[in-house]
């Protein structure tokens, strides 16, 4: 904007002008392929996403005008209430042990002087794999005869689970491949923040007598408040579109125990071929992600991180 | 959206351009650091939460040394005993994978179930389409979305605000909830009336409009100094020149991690190509390993898992340090 002014001061030569024009030619050239991508990719169908819902779209003639009509097919739909209720207990578990832990674990991995890199390597792993790969791995240890976890289960005496295969396990058992694959970016990026909090902090608390806990609570957390707020955001928007793991493991069943909001809106479309439907449940998730967007974008603005 | 948020990212920095010797980098008007050197140089002990006093005392060490144990052996547990299953659940015959208890060994090492996934799941055939879409992906990427950052960014056309307002709104919008709109989009592109679906394009062109792509660019290339660019456009370079020459180079760091955060989202991806290639000889690798997981051997399945991972973890060992770059970058977006 500088530039612009300092211009718009100066008296206008034809040679500045022309200059000006092959510049921004020359930009809106480097910028076409960008531009065509995002139209076509992004944009358009961000307004699609919006006609979709209240349309019906059947491949053969144009789309027809249907009102409501979608979201009333949708909300009717017996899966509807446990795609939200499944979604939301999904995201809340996958809270409680996603949030939490990879603190707890930056926390205690700051502190090690010893084997960091292993240690820090370890962590990111199972992030590297493709998706896919770490859920069909879980799907054989849920296996309730010969997998893993009823073997361990066995090992200490105790009795094995469904997994599964129970509406009371299923769910929990997507938390948590949900959250052995993505541990590591949390904890990660914690240490990073950890990482930069000043030493003299921790020491002048020391001195004021401040315990381990205390140290914690009153140096470590406001010094990384900030940072976790905006995970803590960033978190609920991913695991709220939870889709490869009923995909993958369950199917939505036993009895909708693990239908999702994205789960659903992927049968819809494909295995009812109710586009129209599908496009009501995405916009609705839409509504509901957007308010979780707009905080986060409010606290990263307000707070210039 | 500041460029102060850089501040944990500092391996995001200009590197030196090979060029004439420029000014380094100030950035928000703090004075300029010295040239980058490795870090390693000044390990000095930063404290953290304990004292290196309580360390230093038999008590502190003990319990040192028994959280570290701890963590070592439990992390090792959870994150890598998975793993090793994986890799020795494939070399266990169906008997002894049904088993129980199971075996911790596999009785025989037998390297042949490898070959025998690789031929039945037609594996080859799959690693060799991702890697065309994942390649292809980040070349596309590279050219549209540098090209991009560099004209909002140094060459700051009318309205490029705007356009770059518009890009960096595509992330605030869950990718999930467009995926039916932009499935509908690439099998019948609007206007143009083409359909996209088993072709690579579908994979390649939806990846470069990345808006975050954009904006990581973007904030590097405003920090490259304009004298630099402006002693070369006196010597008569046009942008193109100025691009491939100056701004490039110097912007290795950042392309380094574009680069690797775009293999890795193509290859990692499962609902998209789910969709857009449906084809049997189409399907990414996570995708024809899925599709076929019912019918196979558990230890012929786990086999291919074991293929599947291998790419990825090299990528790991190899690239850990711009992985991890890419991280801190991601998490600071503003």
């Amino acid at each position: 904007m500088t530039t612009m002014s300092v211009r718009g001061s100066r008296r206008r030569t034809p040679g500045a002008v022309r200059r000006r024009v092959r510049r921004n030619l020359t930009a809106y050239g480097f910028l076409c392929g960008a531009l065509i991508c995002f139209a076509f990719f992004s944009w358009y169908p961000m307004v699609r996403e919006f006609l979709l819902s209240f349309q019906k779209t059947n491949f053969v003639g144009p789309p027809e005008w249907i009102g409501l009509d979608n979201f009333r097919t949708v909300t009717e739909d017996s899966a509807f209430i446990p795609a939200w209720t499944n979604t939301a207990v999904f995201t809340g578990l996958a809270l409680i042990v996603g949030y939490a832990v990879p603190f707890v674990a930056a926390i205690v991995l700051n502190e090690l002087r010893h084997a960091k890199a292993y240690l820090r390597f370890v962590v990111y792993l199972p992030v590297m794999l493709p998706p896919a790969v770490a859920v069909l791995l879980f799907k054989w240890f849920y296996d309730p005869g010969p997998g893993l976890f009823n073997q361990i289960l066995d090992l200490v005496h105790l009795p094995g689970l469904s997994w599964l295969d129970s509406t009371s396990t299923a769910l929990i058992s997507l938390v948590l491949v949900s959250t052995w694959m993505n541990l590591g970016t949390g904890t990660l990026i914690y240490l990073a923040a950890l990482q930069s909090i000043p030493g003299e902090l921790y020491e002048a608390a020391e001195l004021d007598g401040a315990g381990l806990f205390r140290r914690v609570w009153h140096v470590t957390i406001p010094q990384t408040k900030l940072i976790l707020l905006v995970m803590l955001l960033l978190q609920i928007v991913a695991t709220m579109q939870v889709f490869i793991e009923p995909y993958l493991l369950t199917g939505g069943g036993p009895e909708n125990a693990t239908v999702t909001v994205a789960y659903l809106m992927y049968q819809y479309a494909f295995s009812f071929g109710n586009f129209g439907g599908g496009g009501a449940l995405g916009l609705m998730l839409m509504i509901v992600l957007m308010v979780f967007s707009a905080v986060y974008l409010r606290v990263s603005r307000d707070n210039q991180i | 959206m500041s460029s102060s948020t850089v501040r944990s990212s500092s391996d995001l920095r200009p590197g030196r351009p090979a060029r004439p010797a420029p000014p380094p980098a100030a950035r928000d008007g703090r004075p300029s650091r010295p040239p980058r050197r490795r870090r390693k140089a000044p390990e000095r002990p930063v404290r953290g939460l304990v004292s290196p006093q309580t360390l230093s005392t038999t008590h502190g060490r003990i319990i040192y040394w028994i959280i570290l144990v701890t963590v070592v052996v439990g992390f090792t547990a959870i994150f890598v005993f998975p793993l090793y299953w994986m890799v020795t659940g494939a070399m266990k015959s169906s008997d002894e994978l049904a088993q129980i208890p199971p075996s911790f060994f596999p009785t025989s090492i037998d390297w042949g179930v490898y070959k025998e996934a690789w031929d039945q799941l037609d594996l080859g055939l799959f690693l060799r389409n991702t890697i065309v879409y994942a390649a292809g992906a980040w070349l596309f990427t590279l050219v549209i979305d540098v090209t991009a950052a560099y004209a909002l960014s140094k060459l700051r056309p009318v309205l490029g605000k705007v356009v770059l307002g518009g890009m960096l709104a595509t992330l605030m919008i869950p990718p999930t909830v467009i995926l039916l709109p932009a499935y509908l989009t690439v099998k019948d592109l609007p206007i143009l009336g083409w359909n996209l679906l088993n072709t690579p394009w579908a994979i390649w062109l939806p990846a470069a409009a990345n808006g975050f792509f954009i904006f990581l660019l973007k904030r590097f290339f405003d920090s490259i100094p304009r004298e630099l660019l402006e002693a070369a456009e006196i010597d008569g370079a046009g942008p193109v020149r100025i691009l491939w020459s100056i701004v490039l180079p110097v912007s290795r760091p950042i392309i380094g991690v574009v680069s690797i955060l775009s293999v890795m989202s193509v290859w990692k991806d499962f609902v998209w190509p789910l969709l857009v290639l449906p084809d049997g000889d189409k399907m990414s690798i996570s995708v024809g390993i899925s599709s076929l997981s019912a019918q196979m051997p558990q230890n012929v399945l786990m086999a291919a898992l074991v293929i599947a991972s291998i790419p990825a973890i090299v990528v790991f060992f190899v690239f850990q340090r711009s992985i991890m770059a890419g991280l801190t970058a991601g998490s600071l977006k503003g």
